[in-house]
């Protein structure tokens, strides 16, 4: 098999498989998480205001007092990632395409030379993370093996992409099929790992609240 | 013909200087050294003209075209005159038993000293019957004549990689010269076709060196082969500012944006299109307005379609609609299961009083 066949595979049965397993997982945990329902609260509630599943789902993504200065590395470092990743997949101009190929929907792009710029700070902020993780001893206690794999096969589709339009270590059609290929591990990896979070984070922050609200304790 | 390769040129009304001229710009082309250019005008004005041997299986001969219909007659047709071409069924005047004799007494005469040009693939399926010449399969002649050759050179992609014929599924068994011939160098110009010009700097090469140029992995030379499509591109700054011709006749197109969304397949394609051009440096297929098809590539015929860009499927997904029902079905049963679990807990569910609580004395 030669590189191009390598391309063609990742672009043709490659991706056929890791989208049909991550649909098949997406839709498997989502409905068996929202169908497993809670006892039923059966105290009077006690509503307070500014506490709602709304507002939490916003009030989380802010680093509670102080927390900044304790941790600066986990908010700054996980916010830049985070953003860069969801710039990177959403505004790159290959991948719009894509995404407008599966599903029809499409809107402008961003320049190349800025993606590559956000791909960079993204790798970077991701590995000023994983060196926290690795050297703060609390941080190192509390990780398992999912979490130095979520972290790997999240990073090497960055990776690989900026490889390859780089130029750099292989030639640009073995690259792009390793970035494809990688990124399809990623689709099948999500459902069943804590990257699952990209589905229910929003959820469950909505469900806490909604429960904190109930008891009239806005979190 | 006869005498220096430099007479039959001044007879076609081709000067020293523009001579000189070409020469010097065929090894720039090829990244040689300033002196090497000097070095092959004279080496080829010379002319020790070895003898070629060319032979046509499975192909369509465009190859031959591409060569002898290049811009100017007498330039890159030159190659013809710079060898000997003692077989060559398209060009050759004779037919039949005469053309047959030409070949094996070449052969003979110049055994081991050849240069073996091969187009077209050879099939190998029902004993190489889909492809005979004079009654013996492709294969067999090729066998044969790579034998007695000092290098082969396969021309355009069906013979350096099987090509079209190749394309799946495949029906006579189509393959390249490096699968069946594998003791002799082997330098591979594919393309369909390919540019002429790396024919001729390959020979050149040959005649003034008296060896092969560079090749990549793929068997091309790497001053021809060494670049992408794509970085070479003159519509390369639409790409990175993320403009795309969306059809072929939209405003984008007009404007010669980038053809990527269009199934360009530039960035995977290494070849000298971009920087040779063709008809003489006219154009090439980005700047006539259409994507590049990667024919230089193997199996480029098989690459997911010229008109999907090669960032979107190259098949349409089958299983998506299958995984959702068995991923939904799934989600349901366990959330029964789930339920089921909940309610025995529930029904044999004790509750704790105090009794069990007191520690037993």
């Amino acid at each position: 098999m030669n590189e191009l066949q390598l391309l063609t595979w990742a672009r043709g049965p490659g991706l056929d498989i890791a989208v049909g397993i991550f649909v098949l997982g997406v839709l498997w945990r989502l409905i068996e998480i929202y169908t497993l329902g809670r006892k039923k609260d059966l105290a009077a509630p006690r509503r307070a205001a500014g506490a709602s599943g709304l507002h939490t789902v916003f009030r989380r993504s802010l680093a509670p007092p102080g927390m900044l200065k304790r941790s600066p590395v986990s908010y700054i470092g996980g916010y830049t990632f985070h953003i860069g990743l969801a710039i990177i997949v959403f505004l790159g101009a290959p991948h719009i395409l894509l995404i407008s190929n599966l599903t029809g929907l499409s809107w402008p792009a961003l320049p190349a030379q800025l993606i590559d710029l956000v791909a960079v700070v993204t790798m970077a902020a991701m590995l000023v993370m994983l060196f926290d993780r690795i050297t703060k001893p609390a941080k190192r206690f509390l990780s398992t093996f999912e979490d130095w794999f979520t972290w790997t096969v999240t990073f090497l589709p960055v990776l690989t992409g900026w490889l390859a339009v780089q130029h750099l270590l292989l030639p640009y059609t073995t690259m792009l099929a390793l970035h494809i290929l990688s990124a399809e591990i990623l689709l099948i990896v999500l459902p069943f790992t804590k990257l699952f979070h990209a589905f229910t984070l929003f959820g469950s922050r909505w469900y806490n609240g909604s429960a904190n609200a109930r008891k009239g304790v806005p979190v | 013909m006869q005498g220096p390769l430099i007479d039959t040129l001044a007879r076609q009304g081709v000067s020293r200087r523009t001579f000189l001229k070409y020469c010097a710009t065929l090894a720039s082309m090829m990244a040689l050294p300033p002196a090497a250019g000097r070095a092959m005008a004279e080496a080829m004005a010379a002319a020790r003209r070895p003898s070629v041997i060319w032979l046509p299986f499975q192909e369509c001969t465009g190859c031959t075209e591409s060569f002898t219909r290049s811009h100017s007659p007498t330039l890159e047709g030159m190659i013809f005159d710079m060898i000997s071409l003692d077989y060559q069924e398209t060009l050759m005047a004779a037919a039949g038993h005469q053309a047959e004799e030409a070949r094996h007494t070449a052969m003979r005469d110049n055994a081991g000293k050849y240069l073996l040009i091969v187009d077209g693939s050879i099939p190998l399926g029902v004993d190489g019957a889909y492809s005979c010449i004079g009654g013996r399969s492709n294969v067999d002649l090729l066998q044969e004549a790579a034998a007695g050759a000092a290098a082969v050179i396969a021309v355009g992609t069906c013979a350096a990689y099987g090509g079209i014929p190749k394309a799946n599924p495949n029906p006579t068994g189509a393959v390249s010269v490096s699968d069946i011939v594998k003791d002799k160098p082997i330098v591979n110009i594919p393309g369909c076709p390919p540019i002429p010009v790396v024919m001729t700097g390959v020979l050149a090469h040959y005649l003034t060196f008296g060896s092969l140029p560079e090749l990549d992995d793929k068997g091309r030379p790497k001053a021809f082969f060494g670049e992408t499509i794509h970085d070479r591109c003159y519509r390369r700054p639409f790409y990175d500012q993320g403009k795309f011709a969306k059809t072929f006749d939209d405003e984008g197109a007009r404007r010669g944006w980038c053809l990527f969304e269009l199934g360009c397949k530039g960035p995977v394609t290494y070849n000298a299109c971009a920087t040779v051009k063709w008809n003489g440096g006219t154009s090439w297929p980005v700047e006539s307005g259409h994507g590049c098809l990667g024919c230089s590539e193997p199996d480029f015929w098989d690459a997911g379609g010229f008109y999907k860009a090669l960032s979107v499927p190259a098949d349409p997904l089958g299983f998506t609609a299958a995984a959702a029902m068995v991923g939904a079905g799934a989600g349901v049963a366990g959330g029964f299961a789930n339920r089921a679990k909940k309610s025995t807990a529930k029904k044999t569910h004790e509750p704790v009083t105090l009794d069990d609580l007191e520690v037993p004395k």
